[in-house]
Order: C-alpha cells, then sequence, then structure tokens
C-alpha cells in the first residue's frame, strides 16, 4: 500500500487498514447497506444443538484486518476450548473482498467468519453468501443492545446479516488555539461555518479552516446521511434507487460549492503525505470526521497534542443534532461454512460480550457500537491528554444516538466511490461546477447499475 | 508480454534439421534435449498459455451482478473500441511514447558514448550512478519523485516559495511531464548499461581505421559506434515502447496524491485494472487488456521492421 513512511507508521498503518481507509484511494470508509431479504437463511437452533456445537473439536477460520484481533479470540478460545480459531489477515477492504470473491466463486477456501464493512455487506447478499443470523443462539435480543441505526446497517425485515463491529458516527475535530487566534468560535451550524471560514482565512492567508477531500465520498456521503438524505437503496433483489440529486443531497453540495468556490477551503486528498503534514503544522485548522478520527489524529499529529478539541457535526438547522456515519466494521458468516452455529457464536461472543467488547474498544480503540460499552464509564470517561482532557469519547457517544436512523448502500459501493473520485474530484480540486458533478456522477451510476442488470428507480 | 513469448518460443519449438541421419549418439543427445526443455514448456503452457487462453475466452462473455453469465462474442472489443475512456487513455500514452522514449534514450546513449570515449574521470563511479535508479523500485521511486514533487511541503515548492515564484504544478497541470521524469530517470541508465556493453563489443581495428582516415571522435561516434550497436538501440526502443504501453505503477501511485488528476482510465492499463477489481467487470477488462496487448505487438513489429529495412538499405 501507499504510505509514505514518516511518523508513528506502524499505528497509522494499522489505523488505516482498520478504518478500510486504504491509502490507495480507497475511500472505504462509511456506513453499509442493510441486507436483502436475500442471504442464505439459518434454521433456528436449540439450546442443545448449540450446547453439542461448541463442546465439538472443531476449526473455524477467521478473515479480518483488526490489529491484535488474536487477544478477542484468545479470550474466546479459553471460553470454548473445542473450537480452534484460525484468524487470516487477507487484506484489508477490497483486498479482502477481491480474495472473498475469488474463493466463493471457486466454491472453496472461502473463510467461515469475514470482516465486512457496512458499505459492502449488500455487494455480498447478491451472491446469498452470507448466512441469516437470525435464528442463532443469542441473537433474538441482540437488537436492543445496539442504538437503532446500527442495528438497521445489519439487518433487513426479521433477517440479521452481520455482528457490528466499530462505527464512525461523525463529529468534528478543531485546533482550538488556532480558533481563539483567529477570534472564530466553534461552529454549531453550517452558517456558522462558512462565517468562521471567511474570518480564518482572512486571518490566516496561508491556512484554511478545513479541507474537503476530493477523493473522499466516505465523508461527502456521511456529510448527506447527515443531512436526512438517502441517495442508495436497495432491495436485496433487482432494484436499486439511486437519488444523488434530491434536496437533502444537493443541499450539502451547493453549501460546499460554495466555499470550495471562494477558495475558503483546502481540496487536499486525504491520507496522504501532504495532509498529515497538513494537520501537523496547521494548514486545516479542523478535521470533520468520524469517530475514529480522534485516535487516528493522535497517532499523525503528536507535535499538537493539548490543542485539539471535538464537538458535534455543524447542522442545517439550529439546534439540530442529526449526523451521519463514516466507516466502521462487521462480523459476518459465510453461507457456506460447515459450521454455521460456531461460526456465528464467534461472531458475536467477541463482538458483543463485556470482555472482548471492552478490550476492543479500549486496547484497540475501535468505537463501539455497543449500548453497554457506550455507557460504560471506563470507555467514556476517557480523558486523553491530546485533547486537553477533554471526554472526547463523550461528544462521540453523544452523535452515536443522533446518527438518521435509515441509510441504505448500493450493491457496488467500489464503483460509487472510484466514480466520485473521477468525476466529483475534478469539480472540487478545479473549484468548479460541483452541482453539474453531482447530476453527472448520478446519471453514471445509474448507467452502470442498468448496465449490470439492475432495475434502476 | 506478448514479445516475451515469442522470443521464448521460438528457439524451443525450433526442430532440429536432418534429423534422419542422426547417429544414435546424436539421438540421444536431442532426447536429453527435450527431457531438459520439458519442464520451461510445462511451466510456460501452465502459466502464460492457459492463462492467455483464458483471459480470450473470458473477453468473449459478460457477467452481470444481476442476470449472470452470457455469451456476447465480440461485442466486447467493439465496445472498447469505442469507448472513450480507453481510447483517451491510448492517446495518452502514444503521446507520453512519442516525447518520453527519444529524451530517455538520447540520454541513455549520450552518457554510453561520452563513456565509452574514456573522457570521463571516474567512469566506474559514473556508469554506477546512473544505473542506480534502475535499482530502485518502481514504487519507490514513484514515492520518493511524489514527495519531491509535492505543492505545499516538497522541496521545490518550498525552493519557490522561498523566492516567491509561483509553485510548478508538477501534480497537477505538468502530471504527465512529471511522470515522463520518473520513467526518464528510472530506466535511462537501464538503456545505458545495455549501449554501453554493446559498444564495448565493437572490434577496435574499426576506430583505428577510422582515425587512419581523419575522422574525429565525434565523426567516430556518429559513423562508426552508433551503426554498429543499432540492434541494441532497437532492442531498448522495443522495450520501451512496450513499457510506455504498460505505464502503470507511476500513474496508480500518483493518483494517490491527485486523485483527480490522474482518472481511473488514465492509461490503457490502469483502466483494465479498475475494471477487473473495482467494477468486477473481468470480462470488458480480459477484452481491453487483448486489445492492448496488440496494439503493442503491432507497434513492436512496426518498429522492428522498419528497422530492418533500413538494416538492408544501408
Amino acid at each position: 500500500m501507499f504510505e509514505i513512511p514518516s511518523t508513528p507508521l506502524s499505528r497509522r498503518a494499522a489505523l488505516a487498514g482498520l478504518f478500510g481507509v486504504s491509502a490507495l484511494g480507497l475511500a472505504a470508509c462509511a456506513g453499509s447497506g442493510t441486507g436483502g431479504g436475500n442471504g442464505a437463511s439459518a434454521t433456528p437452533v436449540s439450546s442443545d444443538d448449540f450446547a453439542k456445537a461448541m463442546s465439538t473439536k472443531t476449526e473455524l477460520t477467521f478473515w479480518t484486518w483488526v490489529p491484535d484481533i488474536q487477544n478477542e479470540v484468545d479470550l474466546f478460545q479459553k471460553q470454548y476450548p473445542n473450537i480452534t480459531v484460525k484468524v487470516v489477515n487477507a487484506g484489508q477492504g477490497l483486498d479482502q473482498y477481491t480474495a472473498l470473491r475469488t474463493a466463493l466463486k471457486a466454491g472453496k477456501g472461502a473463510p467461515d467468519v469475514v470482516q465486512i464493512e457496512y458499505q459492502y455487506i449488500s455487494s455480498f447478499l447478491i451472491g446469498k453468501n452470507l448466512l441469516d443470523l437470525s435464528g442463532m443462539n443469542g441473537f433474538g435480543d441482540l437488537k436492543s443492545q445496539y442504538p437503532e441505526w446500527v442495528w438497521n446497517q445489519v439487518s433487513r425485515d426479521a433477517a440479521v446479516y452481520a455482528v457490528p463491529q466499530d462505527t464512525g458516527p461523525m463529529g468534528m475535530l478543531y485546533r482550538d488555539d488556532l480558533l481563539k487566534a483567529a477570534g472564530v468560535q466553534a461552529p454549531t451550524t453550517w452558517d456558522e461555518f462558512a462565517t468562521a471560514a471567511q474570518t480564518y482565512r482572512t486571518a490566516n492567508p496561508k491556512s484554511y479552516l478545513t479541507d474537503l477531500p476530493p477523493n473522499q465520498a466516505g465523508q461527502m456521503i456521511g456529510f448527506m446521511w447527515a443531512n436526512g438524505a438517502k441517495p442508495f437503496a436497495y432491495d436485496g433483489d433487482k432494484t436499486v434507487t439511486i437519488d444523488l440529486t434530491g434536496t437533502e443531497a444537493k443541499q450539502v453540495v451547493e453549501f460546499w460549492q460554495g466555499l470550495v468556490q471562494k477558495d475558503l477551503v483546502a481540496v487536499d486528498p486525504d491520507f496522504t503525505d501532504q495532509w498529515y503534514q497538513g494537520l501537523s503544522a496547521g494548514t486545516y485548522a479542523s478535521w470533520l470526521t468520524a469517530a475514529w478520527g480522534p485516535v487516528f489524529l493522535q497517532g499523525t499529529a503528536k507535535n499538537t497534542s493539548g490543542n485539539w478539541r471535538a464537538a458535534q457535526l455543524p447542522q442545517f438547522t439550529a439546534g439540530g443534532k442529526a449526523t451521519g456515519n463514516w466507516g466502521g466494521s462487521t462480523d459476518a458468516v459465510i453461507a457456506t461454512t460447515a459450521n454455521p452455529v460456531a461460526a456465528a457464536e464467534l461472531a458475536r461472543w467477541i463482538n458483543v460480550e463485556k470482555e472482548p467488547a471492552m478490550e476492543l474498544a479500549t486496547k484497540q480503540f475501535l468505537f463501539p457500537p455497543l449500548n453497554s460499552v457506550l455507557q460504560d464509564s471506563a470507555f467514556v470517561g476517557q480523558t486523553p491528554e491530546f485533547y486537553g482532557g477533554q471526554k472526547v469519547n463523550e461528544v462521540f457517544v453523544e452523535a452515536s444516538k443522533n446518527v438518521n436512523t435509515d441509510f441504505e448502500w448500493l450493491p457496488f459501493m467500489d464503483t460509487v466511490y472510484s466514480s466520485y473520485t473521477d468525476i466529483m474530484g475534478p469539480a472540487i480540486t478545479g473549484r468548479g461546477d460541483m452541482v453539474t458533478a453531482l447530476s453527472s456522477w448520478e446519471s453514471k451510476l445509474k448507467d452502470f447499475a442498468k448496465s449490470q442488470g439492475f432495475t434502476v428507480k | 508480454m506478448t514479445s516475451s513469448t515469442t522470443t521464448a518460443a521460438a528457439p524451443a519449438s525450433s526442430p532440429a534439421p536432418r534429423r534422419r541421419g542422426a547417429s544414435p549418439a546424436l539421438r540421444r543427445q536431442h532426447r536429453a534435449a527435450y527431457l531438459l526443455v520439458l519442464p520451461f514448456m510445462v511451466v510456460f503452457a501452465a502459466m502464460l498459455v492457459v492463462p492467455l487462453g483464458y483471459a480470450a475466452y473470458l473477453s468473449l462473455y459478460r457477467e452481470q451482478l444481476i442476470g449472470g453469465v452470457s455469451f456476447v462474442g465480440v461485442q466486447n472489443y467493439v465496445d472498447a473500441l469505442s469507448d472513450p475512456a480507453f481510447l483517451s487513455g491510448l492517446v495518452r500514452v502514444l503521446l507520453f511514447l512519442v516525447v518520453q522514449v527519444p529524451i530517455m534514450l538520447g540520454v541513455a546513449l549520450v552518457i554510453a558514448l561520452l563513456l565509452d570515449s574514456g573522457v570521463l574521470y571516474a567512469q566506474r563511479f559514473i556508469r554506477l550512478a546512473v544505473f542506480l535508479p534502475y535499482a530502485v523500485p518502481g514504487v519507490v521511486a514513484t514515492l520518493m519523485w511524489g514527495y519531491l514533487y509535492g505543492p505545499d511541503f516538497g522541496p521545490f515548492a518550498q525552493v519557490a516559495s522561498a523566492l516567491s515564484l509561483p509553485k510548478p504544478p508538477f501534480l497537477s497541470s505538468w502530471m504527465l511531464g512529471s511522470i515522463m521524469n520518473i520513467v526518464t530517470w528510472s530506466f535511462a541508465g537501464y538503456n545505458m548499461i545495455i549501449m554501453f556493453a554493446a559498444l564495448r563489443g565493437i572490434p577496435t581495428e574499426l576506430y583505428e581505421a577510422a582515425r587512419m582516415d581523419g575522422a574525429s571522435e565525434l565523426r567516430i561516434a556518429w559513423s562508426v559506434k552508433i551503426p554498429a550497436i543499432r540492434s541494441a538501440i532497437l532492442l531498448t526502443l522495443i522495450f520501451s515502447v512496450i513499457g510506455s504501453f504498460q505505464l502503470f505503477n507511476e500513474p496508480q501511485l500518483l493518483r494517490t496524491l491527485a486523485p483527480s488528476v490522474i482518472d481511473t482510465a488514465y492509461t490503457p492499463n490502469l483502466y483494465a485494472y479498475n475494471l477487473a477489481f473495482t467494477n468486477q467487470n473481468v470480462n470488458y477488462s480480459a477484452a481491453v487488456a487483448f486489445l492492448l496487448a496488440l496494439v503493442i505487438a503491432v507497434l513492436s513489429y512496426v518498429v522492428q521492421l522498419s528497422a530492418q529495412r533500413k538494416e538492408r538499405r544501408s
């Protein structure tokens, strides 16, 4: 992958992988599509069947790119000594999906349990590749343990296709010192944000209030999500809905076009060396990011420790609270598994049981989807020095409560992201007409969907 | 890839002449030869012929996410020939070829001639220094240049802003030139070594004869040395033609730094890659790759043919 080695490479590379922000410009971060009524379904499992499955000698293969997940897997194996789990890193994000698709096509070599980002669940439902986990032991009361929007990301009607592992509700990180020096208050609405961008730029002609990366569809889609837009939908069968020019989505793009055309925000691609240095050097005084952003930034801009603060995402309506999600992933069970019960239990146990779930949140810094962890003071009460002792997790826990609940994905998100960079990218970089580009992007996606045999609404 | 196929296959398959009159000893030798060649042929068939055949087969089908696989004949090829993304990539690499290759081979030739003439001090050092960039993996070279080109923190930009000059747009409007520079930097030394080795092989009697006739060193270089290494130059030219059309690493990596300058179809090779791995359109990707291979084969052949004609005329 394309990571220019400098500061804390291992952590950064690890985190980049974790959030699917693969540096090849794959804007992999974003939420997911709820599945179709299409995955293979599982018969309800009785407690006897469950006990038998968990006490039989079994080997499971688990594809995941979460660093050090072996810790949680070890806890699982301690709980169930007869189950051996082979952890395989088959690549991050798209690399892994390519390997998985190949294995599924070949009919062998597919894992039992696999890490999938929310927005790619749909693309594996087309081939009926994911097991419906709703009848499995322990899945009956799972819904109540998650925020509604998270559960909607992994389920469709009564079917459940994956167990949430981490999420990325969106908020804002900003340089308190730089904003104060420029006489700017942290904006709470987009109107204030635009005024702040102007004031900040006048005070600091060499830097910007923030950066709008021309390659980051995940962020833009997150803004649309926050504004209540529903640009995508998939019925799980043959019909997709693509509506990028609806009122809410368009409002977001028009807003950014205004800032971009007046040269009030930077337009540098993100997750590049230039951008890392920009964050360290104060070229961008804020970063509109997701819940995984705080830890990521801590590793990237060490020299600015103590100066950063977190706040909620600005709003179009004063007093509003809504936000979107950008990033995060799940663990799903592949339909071809020979050991569905044990595989489902692995996916559930390491993400839901208290000990592994807390470790994922506090040692591996995955932002938790689970209500119990979101309320746990060991997680919420952390006061990192990097953020001047602010309870940053609290800010994002609040954001997690306010993520718009219904958001769906298309079953071909890789194409959505790459065509964003191809079509919206030049309009952003060239400080040109982003709204027209938005229409081109929409028609490009509609054409692609039709060429793939979908009915487009 | 096509040229290596033909050159590698030719010697292996050419039959030994007049086998009938061969003695038992000679026949044993032939058997041994075939036995020795066999492992290569097996690997060659398994790793090259079969995958190529499979790709050709794939290119005749269309697989949709909904609706499955259907036979479409040459439709993918027809589509590709009118696909603006593919054609504009092709034109871009042609432009690259026409500008970059003469510069690179010219630089390589001049350095090779200078080294050969013995007028330079520290010859070995210079030879190594010019060749060294080739030893740097292409990916690393691109990363390095990507840093140097950087619009804020790159050294060129820093110097420019220190002198209050406009920053050179290496990663925007100059992108193709920036890639040319990386490729030239990487491969000039490699081509230089090929030419230099050929120069070393010229019999010195030729120079003595030329000097007797009163030729200057420059004249010797032009009229004796260059014609004598024509086949080596031709080799580097064909390598460069193939290399230009296969341009992939540099744009793929620089895309991260300038995603809105380099789109997913910047070069045909990049396009084929993105079709297969982003759009999951393996069939169309195979057709694009085959068309690209065809263009390379034809162009390499034309280059070779025109050079041979010249040879015959001279």
